[in-house]
């Protein structure tokens, strides 16, 4: 294997710049749009399911055990079944996304104190304007921290799906490893691993910005 | 919605000063439990009246009350408001005229206190105009300024505060029927005793028919019109006004709940402005006065303090304004009682224990 040679990672970053920024777009819309799926079946399932016992456990558990299958061999059960590309790549991402936003859904909803459930009924909403108009707005940031700690989770899951063909930055991770020994072989991987570490960071302060300007401010520490 | 059940309600939400509320053999039982939670609770409650619960922690008084907005569905028996089965009602559209205070407030963290009172107006379709100028008025009302408090957030309140805004929020749509459930108990002292006096000022002028809940007794004599002293099973020991519960007590239970030192107690709830006053000449003039502002207990004080007959009380201006004797003090609390034999029964209970 080469030693790092920092110019060359230079050079290397500068002749394929439009590659790069290409793979990182994807990346991001790969990720993006499986958070943009998984919060709708992820808040949607939650909102189900807050207040019954035995569903509840159910989903929880079963998002519980798709987080537990290493991404390889998930993928690797995906592709006979829905080919390569992008749409293996989004069912996998969409899976490991739900946990943490179901779990803190369930927990938002939840943590709703029951006074303030006592006064909703009390002035004559029903169930569903008080889990719309009440439960849901006072859960926003749990829920938001879940679909924070997902985006982290796909980001770097996403890398992976480099291996079935999948979109993103993972492309240059899988072909560095693939060309060990070669001349580019480490700008591979070295590129594809800082490009994913910096994607997260950039993704992490935009929720930042996202909690500030969606939660209430009365909700705010 | 059934049509039948809109006009009720309708009718029900037209009579905004207060609606007359019957209970009719009310029965809570819970499922896996040998004892009802209330039994065969029977009472009514007339337009404008504000009537305390008082009894001890799980003695069903709480139960009692949420059975008339319906939070706690009745076994058996019958409430009606102004002659309608609230059973038969859409139990949403009948809360939103039912106006409802508890304890822990529950303001809605996320909204703003205009927010949190223009709920009902806003489940009602009321139009935006007509939703800012009664938040505004209701503001005024429970003595908040509007233009300090509409955009703040609850947290953002004292505890006070926080109370006077759930009021506003249950008075919202002018319901003539509240149903407050302890509101002032987690207050101190002091903020509790000035939210009180405010409640009874607006009760004046507002005349809803109240059903009010309390363990404490002191609360229930300086509010209510008539007070239920209840037992267990949310029985009935005694259902009159303070006065005359205070006079005569119905039972031992009764009694006991009284405590000791009724007399002294109701006097810390009173201002001295209740009592008649004497003329200036009645009190020497020395250094202890009794202010406007104090309780006929400080005047007490004052008097058992100086040993004078009579002391002079002053106005905020520390002008005399008239004297205050022992005699007048008692005359203040002996207004209601009906007759000599019911104010011996006071000393006589008293003087058992």
């Amino acid at each position: 294997m080469n030693q790092l040679d920092f110019d060359g990672l230079l050079t290397f970053w500068q002749q394929r710049s439009g590659d790069i920024l290409d793979m990182a777009f994807q990346h991001i819309a790969v990720v993006a749009v499986a958070l943009m799926i998984a919060v709708v079946i992820g808040v949607g399932v939650g909102m189900l399911v807050w207040d019954r016992p035995v569903p509840r456990s159910a989903v929880i558990a079963s998002a519980g055990v798709a987080l537990t299958i290493p991404s390889l061999a998930l993928l690797a059960i995906l592709v006979p079944a829905f080919g390569l590309g992008w749409v293996p790549t989004l069912i996998a991402l969409v899976l490991y996304s739900l946990l943490p936003i179901v779990r803190n859904t369930v927990v938002g909803l939840r943590a709703v104190p029951p006074a303030v459930m006592e006064s909703a009924k009390g002035m004559g909403m029903n169930p569903l304007g008080v889990l719309v108009g009440v439960q849901l707005p006072m859960a926003w940031p749990i829920i938001l921290t879940g679909v924070r700690v997902a985006a982290q989770l796909t980001i770097g899951t996403a890398a992976i799906a480099a291996y079935v063909a999948g979109p993103g930055l993972g492309q240059y991770i899988f072909k560095g490893l693939a060309s060990l020994g070669s001349k580019n072989a480490l700008n591979l991987a070295l590129t594809g691993t800082i490009g994913i570490v910096i994607l997260a960071l950039i993704v992490d302060a935009i929720f930042v910005f996202i909690a500030r300007y969606t939660t209430s401010r009365g909700l705010r520490a | 919605m059934h049509k039948p059940e809109d006009t009720a309600i309708l009718q029900i939400a037209r009579n905004t000063s207060g609606a007359q509320i019957v209970l009719d053999q009310v029965t809570k039982t819970y499922p896996h439990q040998p004892t009802s939670a209330v039994e065969n609770f029977s009472m009514t409650a007339e337009p404008g009246e504000l009537i305390m619960f008082v009894g001890p922690s799980g003695c069903g008084k709480t139960t009692t009350m949420k059975m008339i907005n319906r939070i706690i569905e009745p076994t058996s028996g019958s409430i009606r408001i102004d002659g309608r089965d609230v059973l038969s009602l859409d139990p949403n559209e009948l809360r939103r005229h039912i106006g409802y205070v508890i304890q822990q407030i529950g303001l809605f963290p996320h909204m703003t206190i205009a927010e949190n009172i223009a709920v009902v107006p806003k489940l009602l379709g009321w139009t935006k105009s007509r939703i800012n100028a009664r938040v505004d008025e209701l503001l005024e009302t429970v003595k908040l300024d509007p233009t300090k408090f509409s955009h703040r957030y609850p947290k953002q309140l004292s505890g006070g505060q926080q109370q006077r805004v759930g009021v506003a929020r249950a008075l919202a749509a002018d319901p003539p029927v509240m149903l407050m459930d302890e509101p002032f108990g987690a207050t101190d002292p002091i903020t509790r005793e000035s939210l009180q006096a405010e409640f009874l000022r607006l009760q004046e002028s507002l005349g809803k028919t109240i059903i009010f809940v309390t363990h404490d007794f002191d609360e229930a004599v300086r509010l209510g019109d008539r007070i239920a002293v209840l037992s267990e099973r949310s029985q009935i020991e005694q259902f009159d006004t303070p006065a005359n519960i205070l006079a005569a007590p119905a039972n031992d239970y009764v009694s006991s709940f009284i405590g000791h030192g009724a007399a002294i107690k109701r006097l810390v709830l009173i201002p001295v402005t209740e009592a008649k006053l004497g003329p200036i000449g009645d009190a020497e003039a020395g250094p202890i006065t009794v202010s406007i502002a104090d309780s006929l207990r400080d005047a007490l004080d004052a008097l058992v303090l100086s040993g004078a007959p009579a002391l002079m009380v002053v106005n905020a201006a520390k002008k005399p304004i008239g004297s205050i004797t022992v005699e007048r003090i008692s005359a203040v609390l002996g207004a209601d009682i009906p007759d000599v034999q019911g104010a011996g029964l006071v000393s006589a209970s008293g003087a058992g224990r």
